[in-house]
């Protein structure tokens, strides 16, 4: 029995292999620390049980499943044009990935052939979504290393992409605009001007932020060297996205297997040579620059033409199973889809990257200070939505 | 006139009027830093309640002293209670022989520093009860923390204290301010004031060394279970707390309420140099202000690191030099200099030994390259399998 105060104390609901009967004979106790589901800087639900000696972490476990809402589940009850709105849902942060990821898919089981407009616009949608995520990621990262000003810079910027998504597609998040054949309807006609001014005030902004922060010896000293993951292990675990190009692997899917009209632009991959915190961190800064590079390259080739392919109203693919991967801002989505020749999916099976990347904590929290654990977890840049689907 | 009205005032109803002049400034801290941090990100800060927010500080005075205090469960409750008390007390005591002109002073004592250094170390007992009896591990996390802290950063700060009670050869604080009127110590002790001033935040636990009630590990830290009007006492407290570090600085080093010339004489000079002290006062605060929106928070390994390693010996050295300068009576530039010196020195260390620069660990790659590295290559060359 523990008590506190003078008051029996009761753990419940945590595993525990400590041995209370002789706390006597043993030297110290690991307390053990519940951070989440409900923790500033948990992003979202996770929950993290930490068994701490001091401050340094001995054991950590962490638990998912409290946003679990089985979306997976639900897609096998919906229409495929119903589908897109689940998958915006998936991942919150990335709402135009995802429904890519799912047309994507749908698409490829179909053979469908999508015009080239649309195709351009979808493009430059989705990387303006992965600047908006990863503005997101800039700022909370801050947050967890105790800097409180760049969330304020990262969600400013957010907030002038999703001004211009709302021109688009009538919705700040969860648009519902990416169609199975296409896209829901055509862009205005200012929206070349539109999203070139954007750019210029995004290049000057990102500069902004990036000396805001990542020059500060403080945030240096907090990141370097902090929840190092080698190369080997970093492959071992299936981490993907910025994550496993902090650790020095030039792998994206928009190079090495890519979809729609990626291999037209000519763009950088950044990439990592330590694998720490920092290294995960300045990948997704340097990201959001190579984003805009193939925004305005996708702008320059853009022309007139048809947003829609050849669809039916009802979608109805052939019977036979597909599996497609694309390249969200949390790394490589995948979409494992089977269908029976019915109007709706048989099986629907999200591979999501802020999952495979997750698994990776238990890891990199070994031996490292209470402190760190926050600026680690930050670094993986998750999204529970995606985690629990 | 507020002189000779301050002068006739009794010396047993002073520490009222001083309470009133502390809580005005905590209010009026409180509003500025919203302000100052508001503007420095981009935001406009509290607007709806008064001009420009102006009465917003009552309104949350309000707020707190309705809301409802919640005493956890397992809390052992009289300790619980009674920790608000321990940091505030201490806060406010200092303040007694704090002068904020040469003649605004509830009782100028002749050993002031010395009482300065000692009330201060009381209020670490408050914290680390508060995260004791609140019987979360938070807050008891957070407890252990600020006593390690607070204890550590004791040093360098007293020690930069007795260097100038070295060259001022006194430890009544206005002696220390009038020796001071030819020119300020931080002349003659800029890395005395640097020290000062860096121990100081850590003394108060603000950024980058507000690692006790860091929000995100440990969420609040000591004040985790606190809420309504006790939760209030510790952050006036705090608040007191830092501006009693920013007068410090100002008295010590700045040179306090002295004026580059002084038109004015007898009363109206004592009045308007309090007004002189008072915005002294507030630059320095507005700087605390300054590093607490553009810094992050350090770790608690770095933090004593940087105590014990750095400051620490840092100090010392001062002493050290202080003493020499003193025993030879070498000219007072000797010291400034030797003082910029053992500045320099220090900093290429840190340089040296934090290893932080800010070099870009990032190679890009070219799509192009990697393209015509290999189709099906995927560019995962190390798999193996």
């Amino acid at each position: 029995m523990i008590t506190m105060n003078g008051k029996k104390m009761q753990f419940s609901n945590i595993s525990t292999d400590i041995n209370l009967d002789n706390l006597e004979n043993q030297d110290s106790l690991d307390v053990i620390v519940n951070m989440g589901p409900q923790h500033p800087s948990t992003h979202g639900v996770f929950r993290l049980v930490l068994w701490i000696d001091g401050e340094i972490i001995t054991k950590a476990e962490p638990h998912i499943g409290y946003l679990h809402r089985g979306s997976e589940k639900l897609c096998e009850s919906e229409l495929y044009s119903q589908v897109i709105s689940l998958f915006d849902r998936i991942d919150y942060l990335a709402n135009l990935n995802m429904e890519l990821g799912f047309c994507a898919a749908v698409e490829k089981l179909m053979e469908i052939d999508i015009p080239d407009r649309a195709w351009y616009i979808r493009t430059i949608l989705c990387e303006l979504n992965r600047i908006a995520s990863h503005l997101l990621f800039y700022g909370v990262f801050g947050l967890d290393a105790g800097a409180m000003t760049p969330v304020l810079y990262g969600f400013r910027d957010r907030e002038k992409i999703q001004s211009v998504f709302e021109s688009v597609t009538g919705a700040r998040m969860m648009h519902n605009f990416i169609r199975i054949g296409g896209l829901k309807e055509d862009v205005g006609n200012d929206f070349k001007k539109d999203v070139t001014k954007l750019l210029s005030t995004l290049k000057t902004s990102i500069d902004e932020c990036d000396e805001l922060l990542s020059g500060n010896e403080v945030f240096l000293a907090r990141t370097k060297g902090i929840g190092t993951i080698e190369r080997q292990t970093a492959l071992d675990y299936g981490l993907s996205g910025p994550t496993l190009r902090g650790s020095g692997i030039p792998e994206d899917i928009r190079i090495s297997d890519p979809y729609g009209i990626y291999d037209r632009f000519d763009f950088k991959i950044p990439v990592g040579t330590v694998g720490d915190s920092w290294d995960r961190y300045y990948v997704r800064v340097e990201e959001m620059r190579q984003s805009i590079s193939i925004i305005e390259q996708a702008l320059a080739q853009m022309d007139e033409g048809p947003i829609l392919g050849n669809v039916r109203r009802l979608i109805k693919p052939p019977k036979g199973e597909v599996y497609t991967r694309t390249e969200t801002p949390r790394g490589d989505f995948g979409v494992f889809l089977v269908s029976d020749g019915s109007d709706k999916p048989y099986r629907v099976k999200v591979r999501a990257p802020s999952f495979s990347n997750l698994l990776a904590l238990t890891k990199m929290l070994e031996n490292s200070y209470v402190a760190d654990s926050v600026v680690i977890l930050g670094s993986l840049d998750i999204v529970m939505g995606e985690v629990d689907r | 006139m507020i002189v000779e009205i301050f002068n006739n005032f009794p010396y047993i109803f002073r520490p009222s009027l001083l309470l009133l002049f502390l809580t005005i400034t905590v209010l009026f801290l409180t509003w500025l830093e919203r302000k100052t941090l508001a503007k420095i990100q981009m935001r406009m800060g509290p607007m709806f309640v008064g001009f420009h927010g102006t009465l917003q500080p009552i309104a949350d005075a309000i707020k707190l002293a309705l809301k409802e205090d919640i005493l956890p469960l397992w809390s052992n409750k009289q300790i619980y209670w009674f920790a608000p008390i321990a940091v505030f007390v201490p806060a406010f005591l200092i303040w007694v022989t704090l002068p904020i002109s040469n003649v605004f002073v509830v009782r100028n004592l002749e050993l002031g520093l010395f009482y300065i250094v000692s009330i201060s170390v009381l209020s670490v007992l408050g914290m680390v009860l508060a995260g004791w009896s609140s019987a979360n591990k938070y807050a008891f996390l957070g407890g252990v923390r600020a006593a390690g802290q607070l204890i550590s950063y004791e040093i360098p700060f007293i020690m930069a204290i007795l260097s100038i009670a070295m060259i001022s050869k006194s430890l009544n604080l206005i002696t220390i301010v009038e020796n001071q009127s030819s020119f300020p110590n931080i002349l003659v002790q800029p890395i005395g004031a640097l020290i000062f001033f860096l121990s100081g935040l850590a003394e108060i636990g603000r950024t980058p060394f507000d690692i006790h009630h860091a929000e995100s590990e440990v969420a609040g830290g000591p004040f985790i279970e606190y809420s309504g009007a006790h939760w209030s006492v510790f952050f006036l407290a705090e608040y007191i707390n830092t501006f009693t570090v920013a007068a410090l600085v100002v008295l010590l080093y700045f040179g306090g309420w002295n004026w580059p010339t002084m038109p004015f004489e007898g009363n109206t000079h004592s009045f308007l140099s309090a007004l002189w002290f008072l915005f002294k006062c507030y630059l320095v605060v507005l700087l605390i202000f300054w590093i607490r929106g553009t810094s992050p928070r350090l770790r608690i390994d770095q933090l004593m690191s940087f105590c014990w390693k750095l400051l620490a010996p840092l100090s010392f050295a001062n002493i050290i030099v202080t003493g020499f300068i003193l025993y030879y009576k070498l000219p007072w530039v000797i010291l400034s200099v030797s003082s910029i010196l053992l500045l320099i020195v220090a900093l290429y260390f840190i340089r040296k030994k934090t290893n932080t620069s800010p070099q870009k660990t990032i190679k890009l790659y070219s799509a192009n390259e990697l393209r015509a590295a290999g189709k099906n290559n995927s560019g995962l060359e190390t798999n193996n399998d």
